[in-house]
């Protein structure tokens, strides 16, 4: 998957790299994707729930300390 | 003469906000006064070696009977089936290790939940770095056990020993533990039941073969643990042991705890229908209240089947020690299993396993002096806490 922005959020802790992909999501267009790299463990629940609970789409995490979101709404 | 000590559940010198809460019994509820009166009492009268045989020391083995027999009676179980261990880790290791010795020849297989205390979820490690086998069993979104995945993890060969909690430390969720027990039984495999979070306050399914608890959660003294394994029950003492007519675990406790233990237990029992009548209601108060009050934030657990007295949240962009650091500074007294206040520095194995949310989290539970006035006073300091600390964080609105 080609995301449109990554977002370097490695050595911050939660909610950090949550806080950083919920300012940068809206920024992109509908259907495009944004990657975090994120190394605090509990971005691996955190970033999912958060999709969970503003309706957009967690696209999965394509290798270790990397997760993809897409925007949906 | 009598030595009154002043009955207060806060640490003084902490705050200086009026009537300070405590809010975190699940993780050691206050001294119920019971305990601190036969705890005294066994001081002065039972500090003789209760194995000896002059008079002191049947004075001493008397108070100790009494003590087993007190806890086998509030529990239902035979006075021979209970053990008193050094706190409730040591009787979930006791009862795990001793459990799979007991079952060797049937499996190497320990079946555990995902939403274990973590003394289980380390004995399955240990167990499984000695050569074993671990088989964790997940929950749904409210934190209740996969029976399905349960059926097929205890019905699959080798099992050998099943560990469930009654009710989650951590969301309140209660577990299935009778359907649970069952489906054990038809595979012959023994049910470990940590019961922490419910005896004294909750019945217990029967159906389990091995029960344990922890005395400082019921309002006991720190330091008492129950390990309770039923008849019939292969259990084998995983420690070396020593020239005792009634082998158990190690590290019994002294006799005076173990007494103020029993006799907590035994008030605590018989005040637990009432309080959970009184503190439900404010915990579903607490759920219902902190979900229309603060934006952003999610209630977690089963909100029916659910312990009486504990209920968590997570607050969306909120750093989990800051939150616990204001709260504290008005007098509220809590706990979290988010990642920064853990000692492990992951997030709560719970809350990973349930798939919420894990930062900004709070855990609240009450106990029989909580009082309603100190429940309304948080729920409405909350909200203006969690604002400050998004506007601070600059992410009001976000």
């Amino acid at each position: 998957m080609t995301a449109a922005v990554e977002l370097d959020c490695r050595g911050q802790r939660c909610p950090l790299p949550v806080i950083a992909l919920a300012r940068r999501l809206p920024q992109v267009a509908v259907g495009e994707v944004v990657r975090v790299l994120a190394d605090d463990p509990a971005a691996a629940n955190d970033i999912p729930a958060w999709c969970r609970m503003r309706g957009q789409e967690y696209a999965g995490s394509p290798a270790p300390d990397a997760y993809e979101v897409r925007r949906v709404r | 003469m009598t030595t009154h000590i002043e009955q207060d559940d806060t640490v003084s010198g902490v705050t200086d906000a009026p009537d300070p809460a405590y809010l975190d019994t699940a993780s050691a509820a206050p001294l119920h006064p019971v305990a601190r009166e036969a705890l005294l009492a066994a001081l002065g009268d039972g500090w003789a070696d209760p194995d000896r045989l002059y008079t002191r020391a049947r004075r001493a083995r008397q108070l100790a009977d009494a003590a087993r027999g007190a806890v086998a009676e509030t529990l239902g179980v035979r006075d021979d089936e209970v053990v008193f261990t050094a706190g409730g880790t040591a009787a979930v290791h006791a009862a795990l290790l001793g459990a799979l010795a007991g079952r060797r020849r049937a499996g190497d297989a320990l079946v555990h939940s995902a939403v274990e205390h973590s003394a289980v979820l380390h004995t399955a490690a240990a167990h499984t770095a000695a050569g074993g086998a671990a088989r964790e069993v997940g929950v749904d979104r409210l934190g209740r056990l996969d029976l399905d995945a349960w059926a097929g993890a205890v019905g699959a060969p080798g099992a050998a020993v099943a560990a469930l909690i009654s009710a989650s430390h951590e969301v309140g969720t209660v577990q299935p533990v009778a359907a649970a027990a069952e489906l054990c039984a038809a595979h012959g495999v023994p049910l470990v039941v940590d019961a922490a979070q419910s005896v004294g306050r909750a019945p217990v399914p029967p159906g389990w073969s091995v029960l344990t608890a922890s005395a400082r959660k019921w309002g006991g003294p720190p330091g008492v643990g129950l390990l309770v394994v039923r008849k019939g029950t292969r259990w084998l003492s995983p420690y070396p042991g020593e020239d005792l007519h009634s082998p158990g675990a190690e590290g019994e406790p002294g006799l005076p705890t173990v007494v103020a233990a029993a006799a907590s237990l035994r008030a605590a029992a018989a005040e637990a229908a009432a309080e959970a009548a009184r503190l439900s209601p404010l915990v579903d108060r607490i759920r219902a209240t902190v979900a229309a009050t603060v934006p952003d934030v999610e209630v977690v657990g089963d909100p029916e089947q659910r312990l009486p007295h504990l209920v968590t949240f997570s607050c969306l962009y909120v750093d989990g020690e800051a939150l616990l650091h204001a709260l504290d500074r008005r007098g509220f007294a809590v706990s979290s299993g988010s990642s920064c206040t853990a000692s492990t520095l992951r997030p709560s194995h719970v809350l990973e396993a349930m798939g919420v949310l894990s930062h900004g989290n709070v855990r609240v539970s009450l106990h029989r002096g909580t009082t309603e006035a100190q429940v309304d006073r948080f729920l409405a300091e909350l909200p203006g806490v969690v604002a400050a600390l998004r506007a601070e964080a600059g992410v009001a609105g976000l």
